[in-house]
Parts: C-alpha cells; sequence; structure tokens
C-alpha cells in the first residue's frame, strides 16, 4: 500500500513538473500575449497540484483562486483592453544582450542546483508534522491569527492601497 | 525495491528551473505584460520553495509567507496594470524598448 502511494506520488510529481516546465516555456516563446496568458493559467494550475502534494491545501486553493483565477483574468482583459496587432506583427529580435542575460540566467540555475546537491538543505525542524499539517487550513489560520496577526492587518492596509491607487492610476484626467 | 518518497532538492529543482524560464522571459521579451506575467512565474516558484521547506523543515512559516507574498502580487498586478494601461493610453505601445522617458 504504501508503495503504491509513493509510485503515484512520484508520477504525479513527475507528470506535474514536466508540464509545468513546458507551459512556462511555451509561455515565454509564444507572441500572442493571450497564449501566454493561458500557458500561465496551466503553469499555475500544475504548481497547485505540487502543493497538495506538500500537504499545503490552503495555498493551493489560494493559488487557484488568486493567482490562476483572479490575477490572469485580470491580465487577460487589460491584453483585451489594449490593442496589441503592432506588437503581433513586429518579429522578435535577438539581441547580445539578451542572448548574455539568458547565458548568465542558466548559469545562476546551476549555481543553485549546485548549491542543492552540495549541501543538503538542513535545519532546526518544528512542530507541525505531516499529520498536523494534514489539517492545513485550521494551522494556518491559527498561526496566521495569532502569531501573525499584524502582518496580516498590514497586508490588508497594502491591498486597500493598491486599489485605490489602481483606480486613480487609470482614471482620465479631468481636464 | 524500495522507492523513497520525492526528496525535498527534486522540488527545489523544479523551483529553480521556474525561476531561470521567469528570468530569461523578463530578459528576452519586450511586451510588458509578457515581461509581468513572467514576473509572476518568478514570484510563483519562490513560493513552491517556501512551501517545499515549511513541509521538510515542519514549519508553518512557509505558508503564511507565501500567504503575504501572494496578497503581494495581487497588489502588484493590480497597480502594475493600471501603470500598462494609462502607458498605453500616452504613448500608444507598451513595448519597453520604446517607453525610455526616464532614460538618462
Amino acid at each position: 500500500m504504501e508503495t503504491i502511494g509513493t509510485i503515484l506520488q512520484w508520477l504525479i510529481f513527475l507528470g506535474m513538473a514536466f508540464t509545468s516546465i513546458l507551459a512556462s516555456v511555451l509561455l515565454i516563446t509564444r507572441k500572442n500575449p493571450i497564449h501566454s496568458a493561458l500557458f500561465l493559467i496551466l503553469n499555475f494550475l500544475c504548481v497547485a497540484v505540487i502543493y497538495l502534494l506538500l500537504y499545503s491545501q490552503f495555498i493551493a486553493i489560494i493559488q487557484v483562486l488568486v493567482y490562476a483565477g483572479a490575477i490572469v483574468m485580470l491580465i487577460v482583459f487589460v491584453i483585451m483592453l489594449l490593442d496589441l496587432e503592432e506588437e503581433l506583427r513586429s518579429r522578435l529580435k535577438l539581441f547580445y544582450s539578451k542572448v548574455i542575460g539568458s547565458v548568465l540566467a542558466v548559469l545562476f540555475l546551476f549555481g543553485l542546483i549546485y548549491g542543492l546537491v552540495a549541501t543538503s538543505p538542513t535545519g532546526k525542524t518544528g512542530s507541525y508534522t505531516a499529520e498536523k499539517m494534514s489539517a492545513n487550513v485550521k494551522a494556518v489560520g491559527e498561526a496566521l491569527f495569532n502569531q501573525y496577526l499584524f502582518p496580516f492587518e498590514v497586508v490588508s492596509i497594502l491591498l486597500v492601497v493598491a486599489i485605490i491607487g489602481a483606480v486613480i492610476l487609470s482614471k482620465r484626467k479631468l481636464s | 525495491m524500495i522507492l523513497p518518497p520525492v526528496p525535498p532538492a527534486f522540488y527545489l529543482v523544479l523551483s529553480g528551473i521556474l525561476f531561470t524560464i521567469g528570468v530569461i522571459g523578463a530578459l528576452t521579451r519586450r511586451n510588458a505584460i509578457v515581461v509581468f506575467m513572467c514576473i509572476e512565474l518568478m514570484l510563483n516558484s519562490v513560493n513552491l520553495s517556501f512551501i517545499t521547506f515549511s513541509r521538510f523543515l515542519q514549519s508553518i512559516e512557509g505558508v503564511l509567507f507565501a500567504f503575504f507574498i501572494i496578497a503581494v502580487a495581487a497588489a502588484e498586478a493590480a497597480v502594475g496594470l493600471a501603470i500598462f494601461v494609462m502607458l498605453y493610453r500616452s504613448k500608444e505601445t507598451i513595448n519597453v524598448d520604446e517607453v525610455n522617458l526616464l532614460k538618462w
């Protein structure tokens, strides 16, 4: 029984990892921004499934609701609001600076992987074991409203400021 | 043969690959909205590594950090897209190469 669960875990992880990498590569190569946005949704959904593998149901739900639902919907809305046909017609130009930047980014990835392989991630383990994390929403709520109440309030103020800022920015000037 | 569960390094490598793809996209694409989507991709991959550490160090803090990152990403989306709409209204383009008013 244990082995079947582990095999399923590997299969789900590998499938979702492959799909999310494929979706993000397609995101940065498609010319039409709408296609990019749809591949972004696919990537977010795959990462949400990986969150479920990591016993984080709360973040998986929030990922689907806020990222794949609200943020990408906003992006698609703005893409449709703007007339981007001129951008579509222009070809993808390749400059030396872009190539150098991409090579440096890949070197950065190799550095990250080397860091992972060279040292296994260690640290003091806390009290939230897998059994406790299986009631993830309750645990997150308890921590959020006791220990992290002040950051929570600050984030709500930040969101209000962002909403007011967005309205003021996109309002047409009266002149 | 007993198969071990997926080790944390695999999740972290996936997070690193997604982050690198986001960096490459943000550096090579010139459409401001696609650059913005790549930044969302990078934020998301950082979230993935936070959740991984939270799971394997058995701590709840990573989940809360991911929650706050998502809230900041939502605020950033609202303000950023409003800026793009305003930019398009005044310059008729959102190509980041042509928006160089502050370039010295």
